[in-house]
């Protein structure tokens, strides 16, 4: 485990720059000037108090939220107002959602074609392909024809990070993809992450689950009102918090 | 019996416990569980018993079916002889007599076009054929001669051209998108030659029959052109209103809420009387718009608002998540709208939407105010004939037994749509 995290990464370009990024709601001040550089392949875990703003940060990189102020660079293409940019990074950001998102009017195989048919003019059939290999990965083909409402929870979040892997993104964000799940189906989303994140996929990931943060994280962030307070490699993030704020989380979500 | 032959994890299942007291035990389990509730049984049973003895020897027993004069029928039951008198001109209205197969035939094909889109399966490509050759067949046979204009041939041109190329970029073979710029160009040159004045003021003209204007159009088909027609334009452009409603553009969204509060803010009457007497005096001398157009014109905008606003209710209806999936799906606005939130929020809405066309396929009854002979007003001058004055019960009677029949088809369809539609979505 410390080889693994001891992955030198330092000469590895940049695929997400945050520069000073700031966010308000209204009067309250969500996003407070956040730097942030992800490495290609690295895997990053946000973690931190309800209402730290991580979830919308992590919004803000595909334009689910506008931040208003700093700068946001995705694969080179800088986010503005320009429709075209932020559909450019759309295309290459795939997102998994807490309560799953899938729509409940098409089947598992129409939620997963329905973009590349449309977004990347994918003929029907490879489409169809596609989805069918990446339903394998997450081992659940047998539902490809089953509507959204007639899987589990669990079943549910497959199909959604297939969903999200059949635009084949250069990077995958994860919204607290198991906060919705009964306790016995975590478990299989989090494989399907980590396997995702032995293939060397980038991702950004907002969880609670510890666990799979020290097994996959190369970076774990604490964020508490809106600032990044403190950041470092799994091991000795969970050994040696330094900052008083993240010790007292870490006590409240570890000690039961 | 042990449960040791099962295997493990598995749990012997008990069959659940049948009821084998047939009606009698049905009876007294609903009707007589308590004193109470067998008094009012039968008080209920009676009373309908009483209602339906009066009603059948007034409108079967002692009715008249024969007679050919009002007087005949006095001091019996129900005089249906009016009916069997009068009922093509109720039906047809002023529609020349010898004609009447017209309308008759009008109204089948309208009936077809309505039953045959009501099959889901023909929703596709197919739902424009059935209602371009059910619309072309039922206004030749109304106006028995078309003249359609080159500049219609050329928007329809420019519009299937231009969506096609919209909407089948990148996914259609190379002949096929050439096609749809073909006609998209055709279309905007010919439009372009005829706004200049270069290209002739041509028509084509279908005429196998003889012209009956609309004036002097009544009865079921009247009725029927109104609500179909009424309600087929009104749909798109209630869900247009809709969401503009909804859109974050302010000169949008502002024209959208002002449209909507405007029309829903004045009654249907007021809206139909400006449309006949008050439009004629702002239009330039000479041109004259046919009233039946006006006042078809005048449902659309009224229906279009209330549309516009049970479509709003399904949008609001719709989980944030889903436009939010969407939107990371890089989906465009087009697509967004069209392939995840209308048919989510049009499902939600079949039941107020469906309401709310059985309200206006009966408001429609509303333009005999300005002269048009709808069913209701066919109905009703049928009534001032001297011969026959003295039954408006019957007469009205069979007006609603006829609205009725087209409400209740609407309402179970409703329903059956309702199941159609979430089969195998529902948890």
């Amino acid at each position: 485990m410390a080889a693994r995290a001891a992955r030198d990464l330092s000469d590895v370009t940049s695929v997400i720059q945050l520069r000073g990024v700031n966010k308000w709601f209204g009067q309250f001040h969500v996003l407070s000037d956040i730097n942030l550089d992800v490495k290609e392949g690295e895997k990053i875990v946000i973690c931190g108090p309800s209402g730290s703003g991580k979830s919308t940060l992590i919004r803000c990189i595909n334009r689910l939220e506008e931040h208003q102020r700093g700068d946001i660079v995705v694969h080179g293409v800088t986010l503005s107002n320009d429709v075209k940019n932020i559909e450019a990074i759309r295309r290459e950001v795939g997102m998994v959602f807490q309560s799953f998102n899938l729509f409940p009017h098409l089947t598992i195989l129409d939620n997963l074609t329905l973009a590349p048919i449309w977004v990347k003019k994918t003929p029907k059939k490879d489409a169809e392909e596609i989805a069918m290999s990446l339903l394998n990965r997450v081992r659940i083909p047998e539902q490809a024809l089953k509507y959204p409402g007639q899987l589990s929870g669990g079943q549910q979040q497959r199909v959604a990070i297939a969903r999200a892997l059949c635009m084949r993104p250069k990077i995958m964000l994860f919204d607290e993809p198991t906060s919705a799940l009964a306790p016995e189906m975590v478990k299989e989303v989090l494989d399907v992450m980590i396997e995702l994140a032995r293939e060397g996929m980038t991702m950004i990931c907002v969880t609670h689950e510890m666990g799979f943060a020290r097994a996959v994280a190369d970076r774990v962030i604490f964020m508490d009102r809106g600032e990044i307070v403190e950041q470092n490699e799994p091991e000795e993030f969970f050994a040696n918090p330094r900052n008083e704020r993240t010790k007292l989380f870490l006590g409240q979500i570890l000690h039961h | 019996m042990t449960d040791d032959a099962l295997p493990v994890g598995e749990r012997r299942q008990l069959a659940p416990p049948t009821d084998d007291s047939g009606a009698l035990g049905w009876a007294r389990r609903n009707l007589f569980s308590s004193w109470g509730n067998g008094v009012t049984t039968v008080v209920l049973i009676a009373a309908i018993a009483w209602i339906l003895t009066w009603l059948l020897e007034w409108a079967l027993f002692t009715a008249n079916f024969t007679a050919t004069a009002g007087s005949e029928c006095r001091g019996q039951g129900a005089c249906w002889a009016l009916i069997r008198e009068k009922f093509r001109y109720i039906f047809f209205g002023s529609f020349p007599y010898e004609q009447h197969w017209r309308p008759l035939f009008a109204v089948i094909a309208m009936l077809a076009m309505l039953v045959l889109s009501a099959d889901r399966r023909m929703w596709n490509w197919r739902l424009l054929v059935i209602w371009g050759v059910g619309s072309f067949v039922t206004f030749l046979l109304m106006f028995g001669q078309l003249h359609i204009p080159l500049t219609l041939f050329l928007v329809v041109a420019l519009v299937v051209g231009g969506v096609g190329v919209g909407m089948r970029k990148g996914i259609a073979r190379a002949g096929e998108m050439n096609t749809y710029r073909a006609l998209a160009a055709v279309g905007l040159v010919g439009l372009a030659l005829r706004v200049a004045g270069i290209l002739p003021a041509w028509s084509l003209a279908i005429a196998p029959l003889s012209f009956v204007e609309t004036s002097l159009w009544g009865g079921l088909p009247v009725t029927m052109i109104l609500a179909t027609y009424g309600l087929v334009f009104a749909f798109p452009y209630g869900i247009l209103l809709a969401l503009g409603r909804r859109s974050n553009l302010p000169l949008i969204k502002g024209l959208c809420v002002g449209f909507i509060e405007l029309i829903r803010g004045v009654p249907l009457i007021s809206l139909l009387i400006m449309a006949s007497v008050m439009l004629p005096l702002f239009l330039p001398s000479g041109t004259t718009i046919d009233k039946f157009l006006r006042a078809q014109v005048a449902v659309i905008l009224f229906a279009g608002a209330y549309i516009a606003e049970v479509i709003r209710g399904g949008l609001q209806s719709l989980p944030k998540g889903q436009f939010e999936a969407a939107d990371a799906m890089a989906l465009n606005y087009a697509q967004k709208t069209l392939l995840i939130i209308l048919p989510q929020a049009l499902r939600v809405v079949i039941p107020p939407l469906i309401n709310t066309f059985i309200g206006f396929f009966k408001d429609t009854s509303l333009v005999l105010i300005i002269g048009i002979f709808d069913f209701l007003n066919t109905a009703n001058q049928a009534l001032v004939d001297p011969n026959w004055a003295g039954f408006p019960g019957e007469v009205y009677l069979f007006a609603a037994f006829v609205y009725f029949i087209f409400c209740f088809s609407m309402s179970r369809y409703s329903k059956y749509l309702e199941l159609e539609l979430n089969k195998g979505t529902r948890r």
